[in-house]
């Protein structure tokens, strides 16, 4: 579905991604931690192409991003992303947040976008809020909104860019209870977190970056069963986040 | 002194200050649409990040507002004949001057107003398939509208005092119909007097609806 093939990324001299190689098959969930700086939400990015590479090549789906006869919009509009700070469009209602991209972007007309986005927002437990706009809602439903605003474009992948880190703790538990869901049926997803305990519950595999390389990449048993077998810096991290 | 204002009637109102008073109204309403429209284009060309689009809105914007409006109303009034041989009269003239000079002045204001909306804005717009110009039609402009438009607003103020400048070529606004009241009854001190306080209660108002619109339209966040 994902194939990052040794990408790497430069913001002016210093390098933020180096030869960075994965793949993440269809209905995969795939985690990606790592200290802050690690280049994990880079990489998220570079996904989609909001953040450009210098070298290597992704294939979406079979679409290459770099190629230059790629429509990137087109190729992006099957991609869901969530962000770290939501992003909602702020002067418009959650139905019309749900809805614009469906009628402008995949040129749906207005009733079936409604339906469409308001049974998403119903998926996310909040078809009571569809009238309000960003603004009236808490952290932990907006970014719940954000997950349903993604989901109404029918994406074939959900990119997760730290989607808890900037909540309030009591509502960190509604929006993974949502990416659970998600997961359990069957979407393929790529999620920077440091939410271990997510990854450890729904995540297929785990992708440990360090300094801009992908450190450690294998599976989720792998990642927490066998700390052992881990390399110096994982083994630093795990031992780091799991104390508490 | 002894103010006298008892040459002040309807039929002087209808026969010399309406037509400037409409005139001036027209001025600042086109002005004020094609210096908005206009500037905004500057300002996206200047956020481009390319050269050749950055350069050229700077070179504009940074030229005309370092000249003083009355000379551009003036050189503009007297060039263009010369240069194109168009002809045209005094009052087209000043609304295709005060547009282009408004443009520059418009188009800083909409340069903050785009950067005062989050690059996390434009990611959004662009993760769910917006091309550039949907990005900007549907996300970015609207909501740097908003954020701008008490500014917008009191620059058109500042543009509705500015249009009595068209003085300098002849072109019969507010301010040139109650100078011509003043020159036909004798009475210029009374004259102007009452041109000011028509000045007055059209700024004073805006600038409290400016204050009632800016209470209503901002964005919750």
């Amino acid at each position: 579905m994902i194939d990052i093939k040794n990408i790497s990324k430069w913001y002016g001299s210093f390098q933020v991604l180096t030869d960075c190689t994965t793949t993440i098959k269809k209905g995969e969930v795939v985690v990606v931690c790592g200290p802050s700086g690690s280049g994990k939400s880079t990489l998220i990015k570079t996904v989609n192409a909001l953040e450009p590479i210098q070298k290597g090549d992704i294939v979406v789906d079979g679409i290459s991003i770099s190629d230059v006869k790629t429509n990137l919009p087109k190729l992006r509009s099957r991609v869901g992303m969530v962000f770290q700070h939501f992003e909602l469009f702020p002067h418009l209602s959650v139905t019309e947040n749900l809805t614009l991209a469906q009628i402008k972007v995949l040129g749906r007309n207005t009733e079936e976008a409604k339906t469409r986005g308001l049974k998403m927002l119903d998926r996310v437990g909040l078809i009571a809020h569809k009238d309000k706009y960003p603004g009236q809602l808490s952290g932990g439903q907006q970014q719940r909104v954000a997950i349903a605003r993604a989901l109404s474009m029918d994406p074939i992948v959900m990119l997760f860019d730290e989607p808890t880190s900037a909540l309030d703790p009591e509502m960190v538990g509604e929006v993974l209870d949502v990416m659970v869901k998600l997961a359990q049926e069957g979407m393929t997803m790529m999620v920077v977190t440091h939410e271990m305990g997510f990854a450890k519950k729904v995540s297929n595999r785990v992708i440990f970056m360090d300094a801009g390389k992908i450190v450690e990449d294998c599976t989720s048993d792998e990642f927490f069963g066998d700390p052992e077998a881990r390399s110096p810096r994982a083994k630093e991290f795990l031992s780091k986040i799991l104390q508490h | 002194m002894n103010l006298d204002f008892s040459f002040v009637n309807w039929g002087v109102v209808s026969s010399f200050i309406a037509k400037g008073f409409f005139y001036s109204i027209q001025l600042t309403l086109v002005a004020m649409v094609g210096g908005i429209v206009v500037g905004t284009l500057l300002a996206l060309m200047r956020l481009s990040g390319k050269k050749w689009l950055v350069m050229p809105a700077a070179f504009y914007v940074n030229t005309l507002r370092s000249i003083p409006l009355v000379m551009v109303i003036l050189w503009f009034f007297l060039l263009i004949p010369l240069l194109t041989g168009i002809r045209m009269g005094a009052e087209a003239s000043a609304i295709i001057t005060f547009t282009v000079f408004e443009a520059a002045y418009y188009s800083e204001i909409m340069r903050a107003g785009i950067q005062s909306v989050p690059k996390g804005q434009v990611y959004a717009g662009y993760a769910v398939g917006m091309t550039y110009p949907q990005c900007m039609q549907l996300v970015v402009l609207p909501q740097a509208f908003r954020n701008m438009l008490p500014v917008l607003l009191t620059q058109t103020i500042i543009l509705f005092q500015d249009t009595s400048l068209v003085y300098a070529i002849g072109a019969y606004d507010l301010f040139h119909g109650f100078d011509t009241v003043a020159k036909n009854f004798g009475r210029p001190v009374e004259s102007y007097l009452l041109a000011a306080a028509v000045y007055f209660v059209m700024c004073f108002s805006l600038s409290m609806l400016v204050r009632q619109l800016q209470k209503r339209i901002q964005i919750i966040r």
